[in-house]
């Protein structure tokens, strides 16, 4: 039941050809993700708005992603007459091929046998993978601006620097979610941290031997919801996707590039990430390729080429919960955005390594457990001492702005036309002879209150 | 054999770029090609057996630093150059000194290296790259990283501190600012809605087009000048645009 799976070791061992395979499935299997990816959403958030989406070409309109890549690649390529020709050109590129990147470190599926050689499904593997994962993010962050800055348009370079100030703002959020993994696990390797999510510890409570579920989901559920924020924001998807605010920007940094085969890569590059950062959120928080509870129980769950059924469903449903939250939430404004990145998440995530931290230490054998008790007190009374005092004076200051508001209302009540507003007049057939301030007070109803 | 292949590959590639980075005429490829030369170190030093270091250049130099300067480049302005005078008082001897101790200190360094006997990687990577780098770096050199981490902070500080501006009223609000629109309406009658957009109400969506009202009369606030002066030039101009034009000149 408990197959840990590959380990570091295990790598570098394959004959090239195998290799080539194992990339060229990686790549096969994205291209078709993004094909099927597109359809998906459509398919998804049209069943969710009440409507049917893409249902003429093909059976269920399957084949829609098709023709539109076809149109894509079949249009006639506009090079508008101002922009830098080498950057315009290169972006889409540098935007694109990171992207594919990041999944040679991600893994698939534990060891299976290949053509007779015993492999890990799994391209490559690092001791610092998910690092690299990282630095990928930041080199597809030149394709944005330099698209935006190629493309020698106002609304194109606002775009960009929009854009990358956003991903590299999150990055930062995003990498300091994964310390507290990288704190449990011990290590940066992908592989290995799914091996470490394969057996839970016991909790001893009074003689009972309690399991504890072995995903870092639930054992670092803060890390995890802020994870899966900074995912929203790193690929600029809704309700991050300020670059492409249509009513601001037209389509941000990539106004100037035409609906050809250019824009398809810069598309092609945003569905890709989309599947590289729901990956990592497998890997690193949901167990990777291991089956999910009821189905581990059977033995051979975690074994051979199953696993990587397992992974495929959970992919799908990660990617089922970007278009969920597409289709429920509104775009944010982008000051509100960065002060939520800078402001709560980054802060948030610092004092949650720090507990992570310090409860990993209680752990360790040789620890010194009453020293780090007795100065995470100090601590947690300290930290307690300074909220209480900044709560009364927040909580004064809001009892003052409410009585402001209250007073205001009040005289609002008496005299409708205070302050200047216009009213309209105030025997008004409809309001059949009764000046509304003489009717009973109403509840004052705010905008955004629903 | 790999590793050689890489090398000439990457020495080709890095000293073109390094070239283009000296010679480039533009700010924003000089900055290009650093990232180039950036990105090309850091392959080397992963097939030096070094996979953290390259991630780490990735990271934070072609990440981070690199996307500081473009950041720059681009908002100060496309084609801007540099003012070539020298402000500060015997600027160049003391670059010169700089440079020399510079160098000084480079030759013995890696002097040192050349005399010493080799580890070996082996040796180096024993306990694995990570751990190996993070036992260095958090007890031999711990002190050395404090002090930069000080400088780097006390810098951040420093531009915090200089381009701070105190705020002498508080921001005003959405909601504030929704207040004053309408007290503006209820004094001097100033429309508080956002101006229409070309098109509303009309049997076509251009922006050359200008909104209809409900009752079916032009919008003037919709009109667009810019492109109505081209239409008059042109002779394209709709005539009750005109006549709205022609309204707005008598009222001046």
């Amino acid at each position: 039941m408990n197959n840990p799976g590959p380990t570091l070791s295990d790598f570098g061992h394959d004959p090239l050809w195998i290799s080539i395979i194992k990339a060229v499935a990686i790549f096969v299997f994205l291209m078709l993700g993004v094909l099927f990816g597109v359809w998906t959403e459509r398919k998804l958030i049209s069943r969710m708005q009440h409507r049917y989406g893409p249902n003429r070409a093909g059976k269920f309109g399957l084949l829609q992603s098709v023709a539109d890549g076809l149109k894509m690649g079949l249009k006639e390529d506009l090079m508008p007459r101002t922009v830098d020709k080498v950057i315009y050109f290169l972006a889409p590129v540098v935007i694109a091929v990171p992207a594919f990147l990041a999944f040679s470190v991600i893994p698939f599926g534990p060891m299976v046998w290949m053509f007779g050689h015993k492999t890990p499904l799994q391209l490559t593997d690092l001791p610092v993978a998910v690092l690299l994962v990282l630095a990928t993010a930041s080199i597809g962050v030149y394709g944005i601006v330099l698209a935006g800055w190629g493309s020698r348009s106002p609304y194109a370079i606002l775009g960009g620097l929009r854009s990358s100030a956003q991903v590299v703002s999150y990055e930062i959020a995003m990498g300091l979610s994964f310390v507290a993994v990288f704190l449990k696990a011990g290590t940066l390797s992908t592989s290995e941290i799914v091996a470490k999510q394969a057996g839970g510890g016991t909790w001893d409570i009074f003689g009972m031997h309690i399991p504890t579920p072995s995903w870092y989901v639930f054992s670092l559920i803060p890390s995890f919801l802020i994870y899966a924020v900074t995912m929203l924001g790193e690929t600029n998807r809704v309700p991050f996707d300020l670059p492409e605010g249509e009513g601001e920007l037209v389509g941000g940094f990539h106004t100037e590039y035409s609906s050809s085969l250019k824009f398809a890569m810069f598309m092609l590059a945003e569905y890709v990430n989309v599947f590289t950062v729901s990956a990592m959120a497998i890997t690193l928080f949901l167990g990777g390729w291991r089956a999910p509870w009821p189905i581990s129980l059977w033995d051979g769950a975690n074994t051979g080429w199953w696993p990587m059924l397992w992974f495929f469903a959970k992919l799908a449903l990660a990617f089922a919960f970007f278009v969920w939250v597409r289709a429920s939430l509104p775009r944010v404004r982008y000051d509100q955005l960065m002060a939520f990145g800078w402001k709560v998440l980054i802060p948030l995530n610092l004092g949650w390594i720090l507990l992570a931290a310090t409860l990993q230490a209680l752990r360790l054998p040789e620890s010194n457990r009453n020293g780090i008790l007795a100065f995470g007190a100090v601590v947690v009374i300290a930290g307690l001492g300074i909220w209480l005092r900044f709560d009364t004076v927040n909580q004064r200051r809001r009892e003052a702005r409410a009585a402001e508001v209250e007073e205001e209302f009040e005289q609002l009540r008496e005299e409708p036309a205070a302050g200047g507003f216009p009213v309209p007049p105030l025997d008004l057939p409809h309001y059949h002879g009764v000046v509304p301030s003489a009717r009973a007070p109403k509840e004052e109803v705010t905008s955004g209150s629903n | 054999m790999g590793e050689s292949i890489t090398f000439w590959v990457l020495a080709v590639v890095s000293v073109i770029a390094a070239l283009g980075l000296v010679f480039s005429r533009r700010a924003v490829y000089s900055a290009l090609m650093l990232g180039v030369v950036m990105l090309s170190l850091a392959v080397l030093y992963a097939v030096q057996d070094a996979p953290f270091l390259a991630a780490v250049q990735i990271i934070v130099y072609t990440g981070a630093v690199m996307m500081l300067f473009l950041f720059v480049l681009m908002l100060v302005g496309v084609d801007s150059s540099d003012s070539l005078v020298e402000t500060i008082r015997g600027q160049r001897f003391w670059a010169i000194v700089a440079g020399l101790g510079f160098a000084a200190l480079l030759g013995l360094g890696i002097g040192n290296t050349l005399i010493a006997a080799p580890k070996g990687l082996a040796v180096a990577n024993q306990n694995g790259n990570v751990p190996s780098l993070a036992e260095l770096i958090f007890t031999r050199h711990v002190f050395a990283f404090e002090v930069t981490s000080a400088l780097l902070i006390t810098a951040a500080l420093g531009a915090m501190v200089l381009a701070h501006r105190e705020r002498t009223e508080p921001k005003p609000t959405q909601r504030d600012l929704s207040r004053a629109r309408f007290v503006e309406f209820g004094r001097h009658g100033k429309n508080p809605a956002p101006l229409p957009g070309p098109g509303t109400y009309a049997r076509h969506n251009a922006i050359d087009m200008p909104a209809l009202l409900p009752d079916g009369t032009v919008s003037p606030l919709s009109v667009n000048r810019v492109i109505a002066r081209h239409e008059a030039e042109e002779g394209t101009l709709a005539p009750e645009v005109a006549q709205i034009l022609q309204q707005e000149e008598e009222g001046k």
